[in-house]
């Protein structure tokens, strides 16, 4: 035969627990429900993988049986080419010491873009999503108007005018942005959001340096337009 | 039963590859989770992940490159003495004696090219997408890294063929970095092993092209991938914003 529950009737807290919370029906911790589809991971991602890895491998060795790997002649280091190119990824960077000191072209420049992709994530700007003109604030206008001056006014100090032209095409794009109304086809151009132009800023800037840098640089760093048979130093 | 289901109901087979061939999504599943290199994934993914335009495939033909590169690297290694002249002798062995020699470098050429520029988009369309918000940030941080080692495997492999463009494009490279202060010229000193691209240098960038910035590269891809299961999947275009005037 069992024990029969006892039941104590007492103010002690250890033998009868007060409540503590009372979590109601409509106070529940909010789970977020939504009715995506999901699909099995094999075959329907697995599948596509594989025709990605194949259209690639396809498309590389095509490229490998119509184009040839460059090979000049033996290295000589007593004969310099003229002109010496870097690797193309790093002809925007040698683009700039056409303008810049080289510890700036060399050094700041490129540790200021590497610094800057790092903190995006953590930097709160970054993470709002707020299109540009969507918060308005008195200062906002002059503090843009004023960065896209000192910045043009820097670079034409230097006379670089492949980050002036591109800065000053941008931070127009910036104003004209806060005019564009809703229906209309430059209703995109309001939803972009200062990190968007600030990113698009350097990577035109970047395309554009690498293009002078790959096609249009020739004997002595000398302009040379890319479709004329440049002197071949 | 056709051959290749009774092979696949072997004992042998079964010993490897657990799972029954019946067409369940039990089965399906035990394909992802009981594979080492598969079950980075999920066993089911978010249906609209699929779609091409959510990731433009950026970083899978980045990782395709990668695989490329490894297995043309390796063979190549086979036809490489890391030493002058011999380095750029090796080059005309491969185009004039070794079978698909031109093919071969050509192939790992052309693959380099392609993962330093597949690379650079992939970070534009996370950027775009804002797919580096939390819990993604330190993600974000580890693909910056992997772009920094894709640009540095590059640029050691652009040496190794010891032609004058080889030659020359180290050469004006390196120069920059001596312009660094205070270490700018030790650390050129450190990297060329001496004060001019020379055969020192080139034993240096062929052991950092081929031993360890591969191994860091691929450590590190390891922890991006599993990072991107970690934080929740892939990240398309974000979805919650109005964008109106």
């Amino acid at each position: 035969m069992t024990t029969p529950i006892e039941i104590i009737d007492s103010e002690d807290p250890l033998a009868n627990p007060w409540r503590v919370a009372l979590v109601r029906p409509d106070g529940r911790p909010a789970v977020h429900e939504t009715d995506e589809r999901y699909v099995m991971t094999f075959p329907h991602l697995i599948l596509r993988e594989i025709i990605m890895f194949q259209i690639v491998v396809i498309a590389l060795s095509l490229a490998a049986i119509l184009f040839n790997a460059p090979l000049e002649s033996i290295a000589n280091p007593v004969e310099t080419p003229n002109p010496a190119k870097a690797p193309w990824y790093f002809l925007g960077l040698q683009e700039l010491l056409h303008y810049f000191p080289p510890v700036v072209a060399g050094v700041v420049l490129p540790g200021l873009v590497g610094i800057c992709l790092v903190v995006i994530p953590y930097w709160r700007v970054n993470l709002e999503g707020a299109p540009l003109w969507a918060t308005p604030s008195r200062w906002k206008a002059p503090t843009i108007a004023a960065s896209v001056i000192l910045l043009s006014i820097l670079f034409v100090a230097f006379r670089c005018w492949p980050i002036v032209i591109p800065t000053v095409i941008i931070g127009v794009a910036m104003f004209a942005a806060s005019w564009a109304r809703a229906g209309s086809r430059w209703q995109w151009l309001w939803g972009v959001t200062l990190p968007e132009w600030i990113m698009t800023w350097f990577v035109v800037i970047a395309v554009v340096l690498t293009v002078i840098g790959t096609f249009f640089r020739g004997p002595g760093w000398m302009w040379v337009w890319p479709w004329m048979d440049a002197p071949r130093g | 039963m056709t051959v290749g289901e009774w092979v696949r109901n072997t004992s042998v087979y079964r010993s490897v590859i657990r799972h029954g061939i019946a067409p369940t999504n039990r089965n399906r599943s035990l394909i992802i989770f009981e594979n080492l290199f598969l079950h980075v994934h999920p066993v089911k993914v978010r249906e609209k992940t699929l779609r091409f335009t959510h990731t433009f495939w950026l970083g899978g033909i980045t990782l395709a490159t990668t695989i490329i590169l490894v297995a043309t690297g390796i063979l190549l290694m086979f036809y490489y003495h890391p030493s002058v002249p011999q380095a750029y002798r090796d080059m005309k062995e491969l185009q004039y004696v070794v079978d698909n020699g031109v093919f071969l470098r050509n192939l790992h050429r052309w693959a380099a090219h392609l993962m330093v520029f597949s690379a650079f988009l992939h970070m534009l369309r996370v950027f775009y997408h804002r797919a580096y918000r939390p819990p993604r940030q330190f993600n974000w941080v580890v693909g910056v890294v992997l772009l920094l080692l894709t640009l540095l495997l590059s640029y050691t492999g652009y040496l190794l063929p010891w032609d004058q463009l080889a030659f020359w494009g180290v050469s004006v490279g390196t120069n920059m970095a001596k312009q660094a202060p205070l270490v700018g010229e030790r650390v050129r000193f450190f990297l060329l092993g001496g004060n001019i691209v020379s055969e020192n240098a080139l034993l240096r960038f062929y052991v950092l092209h081929c031993v360890v910035l591969p191994v860091a590269l691929l450590l590190l891809i390891s922890v991006h991938i599993w990072r991107v299961r970690k934080d929740g999947g892939v990240q398309g275009p974000p979805d919650d914003e109005r964008r109106t005037p």
